[in-house]
């Protein structure tokens, strides 16, 4: 539960082997409301993955400041791949982040069960198939009961119905226990799904190019119809175009 | 299942090659060299005087020791120039040089400078050893996952749980390599060490032998330092390793 506001004068990627220089974000700014879900949407290639990496504090190489409504809010980071520790147990994984209590112990094996992880708790994620690493990596995001949650396309490289089953798992997640989100995408369905603004970018160097608040009722969401009548709406998309 | 295969694998090319030996001494019958039975013989001698356990205790004290402190300096050096490239820059030529310095060089340096004693001796053993340790851990060290580290960044994990959790298990199996070569390499060098400047433990051993030229203790203690380097491997080493890569798939 945190508001987010960012604002980047500056940030540069150096030319690194042979590639020359590239301005990524000039005199950029994003509010974001306290228990808001924003999906970023635009090209990949742009920089929305450093933009969330400026946000969670570990690119620090910018002009330009991040403030949070409340100090040192918890961040839960759900990454592009899901980044588990191999030589630990999945459980591990998940409790790793979290102080080291009966309380924590407990909510993590809830989270897990709930997620269809009940049986994969004593297994080496390694063991798992992607789909089931990646509800790893989110039951670890939840586990925190973070203020602010960043996610990276996280349910790229699945498939359609199980990306479709982790989304239902994520919106029931986020109506149960309402936090900030920013969900990074370059699939405007998805986003239309579950995120109440749409912000859509485009570029070099980054800047805001619609913002759009997403009307549609949880029941709508789920009816493949609404989400394509509103993304042809709001986002002057034809109905079955890819982006 | 696996263990009793590997065993009897193990136990089928030692017992080849001892058959090999026995048919070499028939055919040379040489008191130069001398068959199993001999060597055995040799052996339960210098146990019963109490001269093998002593000297063999003495000769591993030292190969811990200088094993130790091997693995401690090499692989903080290692890990130190796989992290930072100014390091690397500055200490890498260091490092090749010293890898490249006969051993004997070092231990008569060694020894030259800071007198026949229990630490030179230690010390040069050591100095050969770093340069290797160093080299493994720095691969190692280089290879570490930035987006793990990331991860425990954000997820605030600390200095002590992101050693623990996720910088040392990837180093692990450097660290076995490490390990592995630096057993073999040390307690070739201990012997050398002891050979030309302490007053007892395997090598002070040989030397006599030598002097006398009694080849049957000089395999007798060779066989027993062998027995005992294979069980440290058997027991220790590769025990740590499965249980260190018991997530892999």
């Amino acid at each position: 539960m945190t508001a987010v506001s960012i604002e980047i004068a500056a940030k540069t990627f150096p030319a690194s082997g042979g590639a020359p220089a590239r301005r990524l974000y000039a005199d950029f700014s994003l509010e974001v409301a306290d228990q808001s879900f924003t999906a970023l949407l635009g090209p990949s290639g742009l920089g929305k993955t450093t933009l969330l990496n400026l946000i969670a504090g570990v690119d620090r190489d910018f002009e330009g400041r991040v403030a949070f409504s409340r100090e040192e809010p918890r961040i839960g980071y759900a990454f592009q791949s899901p980044r588990l520790l191999p030589w630990r147990t999945v459980l591990e994984n998940v409790t790793l982040p979290l102080p080291k209590t009966a309380a924590s112990l407990t909510r993590a094996l809830g989270l897990l069960t709930e997620m269809g992880l009940g049986d994969a708790a004593d297994v080496y994620p390694e063991r798992l198939s992607l789909g089931m690493q990646r509800r790893v990596a989110l039951a670890r995001a939840f586990a925190l009961e973070p203020d602010l949650l960043l996610m990276d396309e996280p349910f790229v490289s699945l498939d359609e119905a199980n990306a479709d089953r982790l989304r239902d798992l994520l919106a029931e997640l986020i109506a149960r226990r309402p936090t900030t989100v920013l969900f990074v995408t370059h699939d405007s369905r998805e986003a239309v799904r579950l995120a109440d603004r749409l912000v859509v970018l485009a570029g070099p160097p980054v800047r805001v190019e619609q913002d759009v608040a997403v009307t549609l009722t949880p029941e709508q969401r789920t009816m493949p119809g609404e989400v394509d009548r509103f993304r042809e709406a709001s986002l002057g998309l034809r109905r079955g175009a890819v982006a | 299942m696996a263990f009793a295969g590997r065993l009897g694998w193990s136990a089928l090319s030692l017992g080849v090659f001892v058959a090999l030996w026995w048919i070499a001494a028939l055919v040379v019958d040489s008191r130069l060299l001398p068959d199993p039975p001999t060597v055995v013989r040799a052996l339960v001698v210098a146990a019963e005087t109490g001269e093998l356990i002593f000297n063999l205790l003495v000769t591993l004290a030292r190969v811990a020791a200088s094993f130790a402190i091997a693995m401690l300096v090499g692989s903080a050096l290692g890990i130190l120039l796989g992290l930072s490239r100014t390091a690397d820059r500055l200490l890498s030529p260091w490092v090749v040089l010293f890898l490249n310095l006969p051993a004997l060089v070092i231990i008569i340096l060694a020894y030259v400078w800071f007198g026949l004693n229990e630490s030179a001796a230690i010390l040069a053993v050591a100095i050969n050893k770093i340069p290797n340790v160093a080299v493994t851990l720095r691969e190692g060290a280089v290879a570490l996952s930035r987006d793990l580290a990331e991860m425990a960044r954000i997820y605030r994990f600390g200095r002590w749980k992101t050693l623990r959790h996720v910088i040392l298990p990837q180093l692990a199996p450097f660290f076995a390599a490490a390990a592995r070569s630096g057993l073999a390499l040390v307690w070739k060098i201990v012997l050398v060490v002891e050979l030309l400047g302490r007053p007892n433990g395997v090598g002070f051993e040989l030397q006599s032998s030598f002097q006398l030229f009694d080849v049957a203790t000089i395999l007798a203690y060779a066989l027993a330092f062998g027995m005992i380097v294979q069980a440290i491997e058997l027991g220790l080493i590769q025990p740590w390793e499965r249980a260190a890569n018991r997530w892999r798939r």
